[in-house]
């Protein structure tokens, strides 16, 4: 089957790749690029662990075919630290223990990452619900929310005690 | 030696731990991120049938297929005898798990593996898999666990014979095993009773439902040597199974243990290993297979479903002189349900004369079940937790009080055996007397519910081994697969003994050609045993960096002291010589003789068993049935806390799982015995806004078997949540829920049945 040529902006870079038509940008970013942060844990975007930011709108990146990404501005898990500094999200996930297995972080990073993008200052329950897409198992959630309501704070220069 | 009234630095702190980085950025391998160079994609063809005779097997059509390299049915997997395995988690066949992995002869669930593909595209894979051509003959299936148990059912396997009975039954049935415990005499006690409570109940099997697939990479040489590269909760599990299913040395097969996403029991056993493996023999490359979503409700393992019947005979004071249960657990299709566990911990937390268990094991055409969190234990406690409810009400006893003078404490007999030795209950009942969440009246239009849990928790065989390195750095590796921070909490006891920071210590999971036999990450058992052999082995690092520091400065080694890292004269008499510190015994280490290392194995033995209590308040939708949890507090005995937030996060998890697991989850079949809802959006788990914060309470009850006091954390805090939260529901509406999960339609067909 003849392949397309897509050319897109993931991470800030400038890239072009080849993919099938029924390749998701999943796929394509896992199994052609070689950036797989992003997991599939049901392909079927009801687990979250594929999130990325397309256009700066957050999707589950298996229920976007590779060849739509075509003059795209693509963040992935792997573009959300600049260099080796850590983004201020991914340091809180740290310091709350917000991971146990680490599987769903990428996609719970991410989405984090549009939220505040959106909304500065959410309410708890805005954080969950925006976050419902992201399943976890191992957590409970607990640590999740609470990375997430400090470095909301702590991103609107608010001192945390 | 032993830590436990000693002042720590590192135990108990916070740190950040040391795989951190790499799960936040994306870095972190898991299985399925791994390629090898002309690697082929595996995918295995299932049954569409609960249960079915396989007349034949047509590859041919796949196989002509332009990209497909191997087919591969059970004709390619030696057929194996019946032999019982001990290297997993709870009761295994080796010949079970060998049909399981591939089918032989008849499929017994729908969704079992009959055939597999390796073709060089996924998209290729699957349409082969549609080109294979088999032959079915459909026969009568059954899937609930008592239809199972009719004098008239379909019989899965014409070689399974009831064990436990007697006389040796003569006829096949789905009955693999009965167990029973008896202590004192049940039926004397309950005619002593003032009040007695009866109940039935059920559950449905739930899945363990990790984020992450099963996924492998195995690459056969043609040397005979296997490379595997597999998520799981053990790779040297992975190794024997697969050597033993295919029929191979343990030698010949390295296993690197690729970073896990989740298992909670159901990557204690195997699915794709053997068969990429056989694959990759076939096609001569690599071949990398990963689950769907599907599959892996389908065709792994969930936890059994049951029934439990309850009785409870106390007196007026709420004494309980007797007890009675009978359980019976859905093993799947192939024998080895929790049943032992069930029938162990439903009681395990009260001191009772009298009681007489009786356990049933029953294969059905549902796929086999894996071990789940205290594996089996959630199952009877529900039963039980909410039979103690019961009985509070009717003696209007309160529901801590009524436990309170039943607990068990040290020295009570069991009824499965044990005496239980330096357990925590106690504690951690007057835990939740005195918590703010127990001593809040409970809102209005809320209802309030108290269940407690147990489980034993394990030891066992683990390896660590520390090394100083060149600098003075220090790396540690054991042979555990690290599931939610056990590299953390390894890393914290050894430099706790090193006397350096826990930045220092470089934890790894070592493959199983680098490291000795260390037994799966499951029980609750790798802070305790492996974390007891790198404790050890620390030790005996810092022995020989004393006596290099004695040789030093050449006085005897009794002379030197190990302190903060450094080696310093013990006193004046030793002589004065300025402390030596791990970079400087370092640097000397070729003249001292050599590497400074050492390997400790070891097989662990008192794991202090564990004891949690849940309390949850619920508010009822009457209109819809919906349960809003309203707060959660998840009270637990964790021995010593190594790294407090890793075990917060072990209670706030499994206690999320267990709320799951009451409100939501379940199989559903149809009436071909085909399971419905096969996806996240149909099997629903708790996702953000289903769930509040949940408290964990940790009491520290020191384990005295453990250096620093650890006991396992992980299983305990599944246990009590479906109790708690139908205590609560029978609290907020009177009306007692039985049958799990305790969803929407449930819950409001209760309200109307109640009028």
């Amino acid at each position: 089957m003849a392949k397309s040529y897509v050319s897109a902006t993931i991470n800030g870079e400038q890239t072009e790749f080849l993919c099938e038509t029924q390749q998701t940008l999943l796929d394509v970013l896992r199994d052609v690029i070689g950036l797989t942060g992003s997991k599939e844990g049901c392909a079927s975007g009801d687990c979250g662990a594929c999130s990325v930011i397309v256009d700066g709108r957050l999707v589950c990146s298996c229920l976007v075919l590779g060849v739509e990404a075509e003059g795209k501005t693509i963040t992935t898990i792997e573009g959300i630290a600049q260099g080796d500094h850590l983004h201020p999200i991914q340091q809180k996930f740290l310091e709350h223990a917000a991971l146990q297995c680490g599987f769903c972080t990428p996609g719970l990073i991410v989405a984090t990452k549009a939220l505040l993008d959106e909304n500065p200052n959410p309410t708890e329950t805005e954080a969950r619900y925006w976050l419902a897409g992201n399943l976890c198992r191992c957590t409970g959630y607990d640590k999740v929310i609470r990375a997430v309501m400090d470095v909301a704070a702590e991103m609107r220069g608010e001192t945390v005690g | 030696m032993n830590y436990i009234a000693s002042d720590l630095k590192v135990v108990g702190t916070r740190p950040i731990r040391p795989d951190g980085v790499d799960k936040v950025t994306g870095r972190a391998l898991f299985a399925a991120d791994t390629r090898a160079a002309g690697m082929l994609w595996g995918k295995i063809k299932r049954s569409p049938h609960a249960h079915a005779r396989i007349l034949s097997i047509d590859t041919s059509k796949a196989m002509a297929l332009p990209g497909v390299k191997a087919v591969v049915t059970a004709e390619d997997f030696p057929d194996i005898a019946s032999e019982e395995a001990f290297v997993g988690e709870g009761p295994m066949n080796f010949r079970d798990l060998a049909l399981n992995v591939m089918a032989r002869g008849k499929a017994l669930y729908e969704g079992h593996a009959v055939a597999a593909v390796a073709a060089t595209t996924q998209a290729i894979a699957d349409q082969a898999l549609d080109l294979i051509d088999v032959k079915y003959e459909v026969l009568p299936f059954v899937i609930d666990v008592e239809a199972a148990m009719a004098p008239d059912a379909p019989i899965l396997h014409d070689d399974l014979f009831t064990a436990g009975v007697t006389p040796v039954p003569t006829k096949p049935s789905n009955i693999a095993k009965v167990v029973t415990f008896k202590k004192g005499d049940a039926e004397a006690g309950f005619k002593d009773a003032d009040v007695i409570i009866e109940g039935r109940y059920t559950t449905q099997p739930v899945h363990q439902a990790y984020i992450e697939p099963h996924a492998c990479l195995a690459t056969y040489s043609p040397d005979g040597q296997i490379n595997i590269h597999a998520s799981s909760q053990g790779h040297f599990m992975i190794r024997a199974y697969t050597a033993k299913l295919l029929g191979l040395e343990l030698s010949d097969i390295r296993v690197n243990p690729a970073e896990i996403g989740g298992g909670f029991g159901g990557k204690t056993l195997i699915y794709l290993e053997p068969v990429a493996v056989a694959l990759s023999k076939k096609a001569g490359r690599s071949v990398k297979m990963q689950m769907t979503r599907e599959e892996v409700f389908r065709g792994s393992g969930p936890t059994s479903g049951a029934t439990i019947e309850v009785k409870l005979g106390a007196k007026k004071d709420g004494t309980i002189v007797a007890a009675k249960q009978v359980l019976k657990y859905q093993a799947g299709a192939f024998p080895g349900s929790p049943i032992g566990p069930g029938c162990m911990c439903g009681f395990a937390m009260y001191d009772l004369p009298n009681v007489d268990v009786v356990g049933y094991d029953v294969v059905s055409n549902r796929p086999k079940v894996a071990a789940y969190r205290a594996p089996g234990a959630p199952i009877t406690s529900f039963a039980v937790e909410s039979a103690m409810d019961e009985l509070a009400l009717k003696l209007g006893i309160d529901a801590l009080t009524l436990r309170e003078k039943n607990a068990a404490k040290n020295g009570t007999k069991t009824h499965y055996g044990p005496t239980h030795q330096n357990i925590g209950f106690t504690a951690v009942l007057d835990a939740v007397k005195s918590h703010a969440h127990w001593k809040t009246p409970v809102k209005e239009g809320q209802g309030r519910g108290l269940a407690v849990g147990f489980w034993f928790n394990i030891g066992g065989e683990s390896t660590a081994t520390v090394h100083v390195n060149e600098d003075g750095s220090v790396t540690a590796a054991t042979g555990s697969p690290d599931i939610g921070g056990s590299r953390a909490s390894i890393g914290m006891m050894v430099a706790e003994v090193l006397g350096v920071p826990a930045e220092r210590v470089r934890t790894v999971v070592a493959d199983t050609a680098s490291i000795g036999f260390t037994h799966l990450t499951g029980g609750s058992r790798v802070t305790f045993a492996t974390g007891m052999a790198a404790t050890q082995a620390a030790e005996k690092v810092v022995d020989d960096l004393k006596r290099r520091a004695a040789a030093t400065w050449e006085i005897p080694v009794d002379a030197v002291e190990w302190k903060d890292g450094k080696a310093y004269p013990a006193g004046s008499n030793a002589g004065a010589f300025e402390p030596l510190d791990l970079a400087a015994l370092a640097l000397k280490a070729a003249r001292t003789g050599g590497p400074i290392a050492a390997e400790v194995a070891v097989n662990a033995q008192g794991a202090g068993a564990g004891f949690g209590a849940h309390i949850a308040d619920v508010s009822v939708d009457k209109e819809t049935g919906h349960v809003t949890i309203e707060r959660y507090t998840a009270i637990q005995d964790v021995g010593k806390a190594i790294h407090p937030s890793y075990v917060e996060g072990q209670i706030q998890g499994g206690a999320a799982q267990g709320i799951g697991w009451a409100l939501n989850e379940e199989y559903i079949y149809n009436a071909k015995g085909q399971m419905e809802n096969a996806g996240f959006l149909d099997y629903r788990v708790p996702v953000a806004s289903d769930v509040p914060m949940i408290e964990a309470v940790l009491v520290e009850v020191p384990n005295p078997r453990h250096p620093f006091g650890a006991r396992g954390v992980g299983e305990v805090p599944i246990v009590p949540p479906m109790a708690a939260i139908a205590n609560a529901i029978r609290s907020a509406t009177g009306l007692r829920m039985v049958d799990l999960p305790m969803s929407p339609p449930k819950v409001r067909a209760a309200i109307d049945a109640a009028g």
